[in-house]
């Protein structure tokens, strides 16, 4: 197992900045997802560090050795491809110890290693199944038995779940994680479902139009979004932001939202006055007829154990994770209590968020 | 790719629909078969029954024609024949009747083997620059591919017998003409477009991932080419070879124009039959059925794969 440390990398298509400056690591055992919608660059990058792509400009370093030019088979990686890529003329057995037969390790070790594998990600009893036949799963299950067999450097994985029903993937979450726990292998895992992203890694990297828009553990992502993109994107439903016009001096520790004070964590920076947005999760939003910030009810979702409620504001539509104990009416009249040490602020004009005490000692991406 | 393409849905066709169906597939097979068949007819008769007329629909089978395909004989006198000893063998027999005698074989096999030696060897010269062009062509980012592909195909935009001359006045510098090699080249040359075209539409559907994955696995391009991309266009190549194996088999024009001697090929040789000793039609219906054979064993052999040719892939189950 190795580190994966990535500098200034940077992939041109013709016009085209497919990625277009990523700096990042990998720790040594750690589980990384590359979090994006579909065109973000996260493929691309993992490609590159899969040597199936060369970059246009950066280093790939693996364990220390700069590998960016190196051939994918020089690599001493394991792949696993969204559609697995299991050779259709080959058994099971012969898929998994294909990577082996390569290596030139002799017949009887390459048998026991893939029974070995096989026993770990409980396939044993289909080793002998022609591939075409298999289900989803033990398709998916193949195609990581390649992978592990050969105790690479480091696993990459392309939307390994994307093709399987909801029901099985979070059953694969769930073994993909564990599997991870027991053979710590570091690991680049790319999907565009923040879900799987935030139960699987150890970090995530949310990307957007080639840019790593912030890199840390799925809580900093969370709670301290770097930007208006990644708040939005991760989280469902996703941040709130509420928007008004105003300008911020260093050590100021409320906002004017209209008529309202909100208290917010303390600024850390001068902000010029212009377009700001309060960013607020919907679980740190309470009702309260004496809060100041006001507004009325649109509509509500129920979810069984809680409630999505959505409220009209001044700086637009607001939604709040509620107890499902009570009902709302439609125009009825509320108060909005948020919880000031949550809340984030963001400068509309660079979609970035300003500094304060809630992101002090956060890395920012 | 079982689960994400399954959603096509396929209507039984009715049982009425079926019967007009496989009536058209008779009628047009008999249409077909009939002059297939006549030739078979006409090699089992005797010269005389052959060019009876009304033409013979009953009558008593010979081996004449295939004698006389593979042999060359001499009219001899009635008293020299009655001379010599006992004949050997059934054609021995048969031309002894006609006042003739064998007096060695004839020029057949050798055109017939030929014909195998050209039409095989520029099959397989074909397929194998055709595999691997598409392959590139396929997989990497050639520059004016397009113009490259199409330029490929415009080779076959023209009658092949439009540059017959040229390349006749060419193989006679290049000392080509009337030699294996060339004849191999030139089928090659012809073949090699249509190889192209057809091989890329198959190696398209192949899945990049997979060589990915052998790559990956630590195999070089070459190796994850030959031991995962080849036996995935197994269908394709097989397909391929047949379409090529049947034009360079049943050439004609060039085959007649370049070669008469020593690389002549079965197709212009089999009508240089009739002349040897009137009009031998069985004889030459003989070399007509035996020419037929190798291609119908090959078809018949590789049928699936020649019904999946001609879809170009489009059915990938």
């Amino acid at each position: 197992m190795a580190e994966i440390r990535i500098d200034h990398l940077r992939k041109e298509f013709g016009d085209f900045v497919a990625v277009q400056d990523s700096t990042f690591t990998v720790g040594d055992g750690e589980f990384l997802a590359l979090l994006g919608p579909s065109g973000c660059g996260k493929t691309t990058t993992l490609r590159m560090i899969a040597g199936l792509e060369l970059p246009t400009g950066g280093t790939i370093r693996l364990g220390g050795e700069d590998v960016t030019f190196r051939r994918a088979s020089e690599r001493d990686i394991a792949f696993v491809f969204q559609l697995f890529a299991l050779y259709p003329h080959m058994n099971v057995r012969r898929n998994i110890g294909f990577p082996l037969i390569c290596q030139g390790v002799p017949k009887a070790e390459v048998k026991q290693r893939v029974e070995e594998t096989a026993r770990l990600l409980q396939i044993d009893h289909i080793l002998d199944r022609s591939v075409s036949g298999l289900a989803g799963g033990d398709r998916q299950r193949v195609a990581l038995g390649r992978a592990i067999v050969r105790r690479p450097k480091c696993f990459l994985m392309d939307e390994p779940l994307g093709t399987l029903d909801a029901e099985f993937r979070d059953v694969m979450v769930r073994e993909l994680r564990e599997l991870h726990n027991r053979i710590h292998a570091t690991t680049v895992y790319v999907t565009h479902d923040q879900l799987e992203a935030m139960a699987m890694a150890d970090k995530i990297a949310v990307m957007n139009h080639g840019v790593i828009e912030q890199f840390g553990t799925p809580q900093e992502i969370y709670d301290r979004p770097a930007s208006m993109y990644v708040a939005d994107f991760i989280g469902s439903p996703p941040m709130n932001f509420i928007r008004f016009t105003s300008g911020l001096e260093k050590g100021a520790a409320r906002v004017r939202i209209g008529e309202a004070e909100v208290s917010v964590p303390e600024v850390h920076a001068d902000v010029e006055p212009g377009e700001l947005a309060l960013g607020v999760r919907p679980e740190h939003i309470r009702f309260s007829d004496a809060a100041p910030l006001r507004g009325a009810i649109y509509g509500s979702e129920y979810l069984g154990t809680n409630q999505i409620v959505t409220v009209e504001t001044g700086g637009g539509l607001v939604r709040a994770r509620l107890p499902a104990d009570r009902a709302y009416r439609v125009g009825e009249p509320v108060g909005l209590a948020l919880k000031g040490e949550r809340l984030s602020l963001f400068d509309c004009r660079s979609g970035r968020a300003i500094p304060s005490a809630l992101y002090s000692g956060a890395s920012h991406g | 790719m079982s689960s994400a393409n399954a959603a096509h849905s396929v209507v039984e066709p009715s049982t009425a629909s079926k019967r007009v169906a496989a009536t058209l597939v008779i009628l047009y097979a008999m249409i077909t078969l009939v002059p297939l068949a006549w030739i078979f007819l006409t090699s089992i008769k005797s010269p005389p029954d052959s060019i009876s007329y009304p033409p013979k629909l009953v009558f008593t089978p010979s081996l004449e024609g295939y004698c006389n395909l593979f042999t060359t004989r001499s009219r001899q006198t009635p008293e020299y024949i009655a001379a010599l000893p006992p004949a050997e063998g059934v054609c021995d027999a048969v031309s002894r009747e006609r006042n003739m005698v064998i007096v060695g074989p004839s020029n057949f096999l050798p055109r017939f083997a030929n014909s195998l030696i050209i039409a095989f060897g520029s099959t397989f010269l074909a397929v194998l620059l055709g595999t691997l062009a598409a392959y590139g062509f396929s997989r990497f980012r050639v520059p004016l591919a397009d113009d490259l592909l199409f330029f490929i195909l415009s080779t076959r935009m023209m009658p092949p017998i439009a540059v017959a001359i040229p390349i006749y006045l060419m193989y006679r510098q290049l000392g080509l003409s009337d030699t294996a090699i060339g004849m191999m080249l030139l089928y090659t040359a012809v073949n090699v477009s249509l190889a192209v075209w057809l091989l890329k539409g198959f190696i398209d559907e192949i899945p990049r991932e997979y060589e990915e994955a052998a790559m990956i696995d630590g195999y070089t391009r070459l190796q994850a080419f030959r031991k995962v991309v080849l036996p995935q266009a197994t269908t394709g190549i097989a397909a391929t070879a047949i379409f090529c194996l049947i034009f360079a088999w049943n050439e004609y024009a060039f085959a007649a124009l370049l070669t008469s001697g020593s690389a002549q090929t079965a197709p212009p040789f089999i009508p240089t039959i009739i002349g040897e000793g009137g009009q031998d039609w069985p004889a030459v219906a003989a070399g007509t059925t035996i020419f037929l054979v190798p291609i119908l064993v090959f078809t018949v052999l590789l049928r699936k794969q020649l019904l999946r040719g001609i879809t170009f892939g489009a059915v990938r189950k």
